[in-house]
């Protein structure tokens, strides 16, 4: 009787986390954020594991040393298409807890640009899920790029590796596991 | 007779020397007739640029073919290849 009880409850704690949708923030700024607060924050959702990418403007970018990467965005698309991308991560795993914010404006190299987070109650979910939001935030969310270097400026364009990294994602539908 | 309100992002924003314009209308038309539209109020210069397959077109912040009927009162906006994260 004890097992079965026991048993009952542990469903019922299943069905409750299959239906609870996952905690999602979203944030497109200029100001700086604090990792440690993000990454205490999802710890603090989630139970299991805690998953994180952090986004830093590079100080050379094709043989040419950075001076200023200068982002832009469309206000309410950019922030939609960042839900869309989380809510189609939380479809094929296990997402507890997601947040992504990106920064806008004028950075400069060593300056943090984008955080991804994600609180599983597994790793493996955590890590896929993760990797999944980076690899679309590149290529599927209305965001540019603007790089000033000593010599030029030039507005960035998509790479090929990133758009095929996506497109690996998109032929694995069938079978994320 | 309402407007529809157009935007263009990034590159493309530098390249037409405008963000934002808008354009009367009074019935639907295709995005295709739309940028037809554009370049009369604008500048005729502008067509090959906003007909490149490379630039996206969002219709009220949705992604849209350029087949999509835009209505009065719609938001347009013309966007350049995205490079996020």
């Amino acid at each position: 009787m004890k097992f079965s009880r026991a048993m009952k409850s542990l469903s019922f704690r299943r069905l409750q986390g299959a239906e609870m949708a996952a905690q999602i923030r979203i944030s497109v700024q200029p100001e700086d954020f604090d990792i440690g607060l993000e990454t205490a924050a999802l710890a603090i959702a989630g139970t299991g594991g805690v998953n994180s990418f952090l986004g830093v403007v590079r100080h050379q970018n094709d043989n040419a040393d950075v001076r200023c990467l200068r982002l832009e965005h469309y206000p309410g698309m950019t922030e939609a298409q960042i839900q869309t991308i989380i809510e189609e991560a939380e479809s094929r795993w296990d997402v507890l807890a997601a947040t992504v914010i990106h920064r806008i404006g004028d950075l400069y190299p060593g300056d943090q640009i984008v955080f991804v987070g994600v609180a599983s109650t597994h790793r493996g979910d955590a890590f896929n899920a993760c990797e999944f939001i980076i690899d679309f935030l590149k290529t599927r969310a209305t965001f540019w790029k603007k790089e000033f270097t000593p010599d030029s400026d030039r507005w960035l364009t998509t790479r090929q590796t990133d758009l095929d990294t996506a497109s690996a994602w998109q032929a694995s539908e069938a079978d994320p596991h | 007779m309402s407007d529809v309100t157009v935007q263009f992002f990034a590159s493309l924003r530098e390249d037409l020397g405008k963000d934002r314009m808008t354009i009367p209308l009074d019935h639907s038309l295709s995005v295709s007739d739309l940028v037809i539209k554009i370049c009369a109020a604008g500048d005729t210069a502008w067509q090959s640029a906003l007909d490149s397959p490379d630039i996206l077109v969002a219709v009220n912040q949705t992604l849209v073919e350029r087949a999509h009927e835009v209505q009065p009162g719609d938001e347009v906006a013309f966007l350049p290849p995205v490079t996020g994260g």
